[in-house]
């Protein structure tokens, strides 16, 4: 036998019972807390149907401390009227009684006593009547003994306000038999133990049941960054596509590489001081391909290879200024060049994804660095639908299927496009990335042979993965002010699944 | 990329016809516009400073439309609606003429003083032209989105125009001492110097940004007439004697500049855009501009060029396959009146004034696609076959970022750009000790230099996340940057991984343990032989005393590990011990 005597007895009463007990009344016929009896009620509904508990509430009176000291020595005024000799007593030693104060004008206004105020030795009480009812006593009797009902409703609220009587909630349980009621019942295990295996106890003994509703215990474990669990999948889908990753390790990038080479010109808005960060020192570049570079130089000054060129002078010195590269186009056309030097031309697909910096203003969406992603096809023939059908797969296994193409200048690019695409949520286009064929003067002076076209493609990786976790402010993603329990939570990048919906917005 | 407001019912009235906002976002969208915003001046001044000085301005429907940066000739209404109705065949491209004048030739000269300072200029004449409020707007309008754009602030070229019938020619071009230039300039009641004016206009929130461009200089560039009335004081100001108004008919234009070229195409697109408003349509008066050395030419240039490409080309460029036939037709569109000649396959192609970004063949190849329709274009996948290969230092690192995770660390992804305080001083370091390389113009602290170490970006990401229940196990594998003169460029990166364990206790035995764990997963065993690894008791500024040790693998030094001194967890605002590791992984290629 489990759970305690009071579990045991309570079992008993109710296969006596008709019906059902009240545990308050069970408490008092047994002379036990009520709360020992509630314990019990608990203990046993945690075994499941063997009794059934319904919580009940019921409104009772009940005597204060004070009540029950007058309940069982009277009231304050019938203690005052009976301390009273016949030959009086000085009103300076009643008032020094226990219930002096209180009693003595209760009984006055009573009319059970007088003061006689011309005695020798100062005031003196005397008892008016020969005798007294004390009322007060007598009501709080009968609430006493559950029979409150029989007051009236002003004599209640009367007591209640001379704080002899308290209306208390009582919350008791209606006991009535489970389904699987039985008044033998036994402890259930918490746990399989080693031992119950190997005795083969197991089989014997009743286990307590799980709560299903509560939460695990997380596992202690490291965490990947969301940004670069997205940069990841951005890495396998170029991999998937047959597109070898391009080196984008030198942040340093002089003005030649980021600009000159990509016929950006040197009057260009980027490479003002407010867009671009240049270096205090290392300040210049101390080498430049000095062949390559009189091309350069000759197809924006002049023109050639079919071109008119900028016609403007173009200064060495300008091309030579080191700056945080402002896109890794820079890379690109570095790796465009080496491909350039060998012969004979073999086509290529490449990627990059690496860090960028812009000395713009910052807000909710731009910040001093970011990651900008490339893709890059070399090969004879290219032509704009084949940009297209490349960003078609691309953004297909990204999870983007409906796209469409606007024209658009950059630079170094022409045919250029800007890529759309159209976002249920936002019900809208919204631009998800640019794109172009290089120009032949970027790749003519590289060495290319002339029927060689390139293709290329950009987009940030911060954008489609604030987008992908909703996070609204890029400070929230990136640097060292993101809140690490955002990386502990965040969860597995799958850009062709299905997003989460987004949080419903709150009326502005 | 510039934005053109205009409005829309005076565009619709231009055009011909009415369209629905989604309708002419559509058009926008096929021609390589953007409709960016429906709006009114109300609105605008509403948003901007609120209601109450809103309330009288008007509610006419303005469209502000995105240009792509290249096309000058789009900038304006006149030219906006001119490249539509040729684009959607509704009118022909117009030619502009340049005529000589019935009398005298109007002259510019310059002289050599503007060599040094602003060189260039070039003139034009608008004769009998006539301005309504609307037009006079947008020629204003105009000429600030050039200054804006192509005249890059107005340190290329910049604009002046005058009332012709106010001045007397010839014109001169010269450059003077400030306190020698005098005159009554746009806007004000009186006389000032240049000097003067260059400190009035420095709270000028317009003007301010343009003085940088002669500020310093010993002589500021300066145009007088004949009778000494000064025209403009390029590029901060013109004279209020020849200011035009809407009632102007003749217009003297000028600009002056840097950049010969631009000044060239800025008058090109000036005339070409407001001619349409003269007595003779698309005509405009010539006028001389005589150099230093006594030569001289006629301006505008409104040069037509013609270039020869084989439809094959662009067929093959763009992945169609349209006749010649319809290609011309398709370029003409495009306000490049085309037609095929020769063999029936070479197409001519006039380029006119309008298209300076026309300068190669892949323009017009571009100006085909768009005509054709991007999104007519049939997509295909190239045949190029390749196969992949992974940046090797890349391919390492994303095979450890996931064991770092299994072992319990996890990542940050902390910034490049840092303070100087960050790598130096915070870990007990004097700057120069850091090769680090220095940004010469940061706009604020926080972009002083290129990190030297992944250290300082892990403990500012602690620093910000003291609330989270210790410990504290944190990793980033990224590269730094060092200045070192072996490089073109002047300095390399190098890919470092590091880590912090940061508790109540300095967990030297765990961060220890984590090397360990590396040094297996690298295949690298311990020991000094055969490339092993091992660590040997060193010092470091950043470290606890006699808790530092720095770290040998594969016969070199890759990093150190160690307990961090309490000046640098006080420094980087940190109360619990911490220990950390860092090396480079380059060397376990």
């Amino acid at each position: 036998m489990a759970d305690g005597p009071v579990a045991e007895l309570l079992l008993r009463r109710l296969e006596a019972s008709d019906g059902g007990l009240d545990s308050a009344e069970l408490a008092a016929e047994l002379g036990m807390e009520h709360q020992a009896v509630v314990g019990a009620v608990k203990s046993l509904q945690a075994l499941g149907e063997i009794i059934e508990a319904e919580l009940r509430s019921t409104k009772r009176w009940e005597l204060t401390a004070e009540g029950e000291e007058i309940a069982r020595e009277g009231s304050h005024e019938a203690r005052v009227f009976r301390s009273i000799p016949p030959e009086g007593l000085a009103q300076s030693e009643l008032m020094r009684l226990p219930s002096g104060k209180v009693g003595f004008s209760k009984a006055m206004s009573n009319k059970w006593i007088r003061v006689d105020k011309s005695a020798a030795d100062g005031p003196r009480v005397f008892q008016v009547v020969d005798s007294m009812e004390d009322e007060v006593q007598r009501r709080l009797q009968l609430v006493q003994g559950g029979q409150a009902e029989k007051l009236g409703e002003k004599e209640r609220s009367e007591l209640r306000k001379r704080k002899l009587l308290a209306e208390v909630t009582l919350k008791t349980y209606w006991v009535s038999k489970g389904s699987a009621f039985s008044t033998s019942i036994s402890k259930q295990e918490t746990e399989l133990s080693p031992e119950m295996i190997s005795s083969g106890s197991w089989r014997d003994r009743p286990f307590k049941p799980y709560n299903f509703l509560a939460h695990g215990v997380l596992p202690d474990s490291g965490h990947l960054h969301p940004l670069l669990k997205v940069r990841s999948q951005f890495r396998q889908i170029f991999l998937e596509m047959g597109f070898t990753e391009m080196p984008t390790d030198n942040f340093i990038e002089s003005s030649f590489w980021n600009f000159d080479a990509l016929f950006q010109p040197q009057q260009h808005p980027a490479r003002d001081q407010h867009d671009t960060f240049f270096l205090r020192d290392p300040a210049e570049a101390l080498q430049l391909p000095m062949d390559y570079v009189q091309r350069v130089k000759r197809t924006h000054s002049q023109g050639g290879y079919g071109s008119q060129g900028y016609k403007y002078t173009w200064k060495l010195d300008e091309a030579r200024k080191n700056l945080l590269r402002t896109h890794t186009t820079s890379a690109s056309a570095r790796a465009l060049y080496r491909l350039a030097q060998k012969k004979p031309f073999t086509p290529v697909k490449y990627f990059s994804i690496d860090r960028v910096f812009r000395n713009e203003t910052l807000d909710a969406t731009h910040l001093a660095e970011f990651h900008q992603i490339e893709g890059v096809v070399a090969d004879h023939g290219l032509t704009l639908g084949h940009l297209m059908g490349v960003l078609r797969e691309f953004f297909t296994k990204l999870g983007i299927t409906q796209l469409r193409f606007k024209p658009a200048y950059n630079p170094y690019t022409e045919p250029s496009m800007e890529v759309f695409s159209y976002h249920q949520g936002l019900k809208k286009w919204v631009e998800v990335g640019n794109s172009g064929v290089f120009r032949p003067e970027m790749l003519l002076p590289m060495g290319l042979p002339e029927n060689v076209s390139v293709i290329a493609w950009g987009l940030s990786l911060e954008r489609p993965t604030m987008i992908k976790y909703g996070i609204n402010n890029i400070r929230d993603l990136v640097g060292h002010k993101v809140n690490l329990q955002m990386v502990y939570d965040s969860p597995l990048c799958r850009l062709d699944a299905e997003p989460r919906p987004p949080p419903t917005q709150k009326a502005a | 990329m510039p934005t053109v407001s205009v409005k829309r019912d005076l565009l619709f009235q231009a055009l011909g016809r009415t369209y629905t906002d989604e309708e002419f976002d559509e058009l926008c969208f096929e021609f390589g516009l953007e409709l960016d915003e429906i709006t009114s001046e109300k609105e605008i001044i509403s948003k901007e400073q609120g209601n109450v000085k809103a309330a009288g301005a008007s509610d006419v429907v303005l469209y502000k439309i995105d240009v792509p940066a290249n096309r000058y000739d789009l900038l304006c209404l006149e030219g906006l609606v001119r490249g539509l109705q040729v684009f959607k065949e509704r009118i022909k491209a117009p030619v502009y003429k340049r005529v000589m004048p019935d009398g005298k030739i109007q002259k510019l000269i310059i002289t050599e003083e503007t060599a040094k300072i602003r060189p260039f200029a070039v003139a034009a004449v608008l004769r009998n032209i006539k301005f309504t409020k609307d037009r006079y707007d947008s020629f204003i309008e105009l000429q600030e989105k050039l200054h804006q754009n192509i005249c890059r602030k107005r340190a290329l070229v910049a604009i002046g125009t005058h009332d012709l019938d106010t001045l007397s020619g010839p014109f001169t071009y010269t450059a003077k001492r400030p306190s020698d230039i005098k005159f009554k300039p746009l806007n004000k009641t009186k006389e000032y110097t240049a000097f003067e004016l260059m400190n009035i206009y420095k709270t000028d929130n317009h003007l301010k940004h343009y003085l940088h461009i002669i500020e310093n200089k010993p002589l500021y560039p300066v145009i007088y007439d004949s009778n000494g009335v000064v025209l403009s004081m390029p590029p901060i100001i013109n004279g209020d004697h020849s200011r035009i108004t809407v009632n102007t008919r003749n217009i003297f234009i000028e600009c002056t500049g840097t950049d010969f070229t631009k000044a060239k195409i800025v008058l090109d697109i000036i005339v070409t855009m407001f001619s349409e408003y003269c007595e003779n349509q698309f005509t405009v008066e010539a006028a001389e501009v005589v150099f230093p050395n006594g030569k001289s030419s006629t301006f505008p240039e409104l040069a037509y060029r013609k270039e020869m490409v084989r439809a094959d080309l662009i067929n093959k460029k763009v992945g169609i396959r349209e006749t010649p036939e319809n290609l011309a037709k398709l370029l003409t569109r495009m306000y490049l009146k085309s037609e095929v000649i020769g063999d029936g396959n070479q197409i001519e192609i006039e380029i006119p004034p309008t298209r300076a970004d026309i300068i190669h063949a892949c323009d017009i190849v571009e100006d085909a696609a768009i005509a054709y329709g991007y999104n007519n274009i049939q997509m295909t996948l190239p045949k190029t076959y390749t196969i992949a290969n992974q940046f090797p230092l890349n391919k390492l690192t994303e095979l450890l970022r996931y064991d770092m995770a299994a072992a319990g660390f996890t990542e940050v992804l902390t910034f490049a750009l840092c303070s100087q305080e960050d790598i130096a001083d915070k870990l007990g370091l004097d700057i120069s000790a850091t090769k680090a390389v220095h940004i010469s113009n940061p706009k604020t602290a926080e972009f002083q230099v290129a990190r030297t170490t992944l250290l300082p970006g892990l403990l500012k990401t602690i620093a910000a996340n003291r609330k989270m229940p210790l410990p504290l196990k944190l990793f980033e594998i990224s590269d730094i940057v060092i200045k070192d003169s072996n490089t073109d460029v002047g300095a390399k990166n190098y890919r470092h991984l590091c880590a912090v364990y940061y508790n109540k206790n300095p967990g030297f035995e765990i961060i220890h343990g984590l090397l360990d764990r590396i040094m297996q997963l690298l295949d690298v065993p311990p020991g000094e032989d055969k490339g092993g690894y091992v660590i040997k008791a060193s010092e470091g500024p950043a470290f606890f005393p006699g808790r530092c040790a720095e770290i040998f693998a594969r016969g070199q030094s890759v990093g150190k590990l160690g307990v961090l001194h309490p000046d640098v967890i006080t420094k980087f605002e940190l109360t619990m011990p911490c220990s950390s590791l860092e090396i480079n992984i380059g060397p376990f290629l």
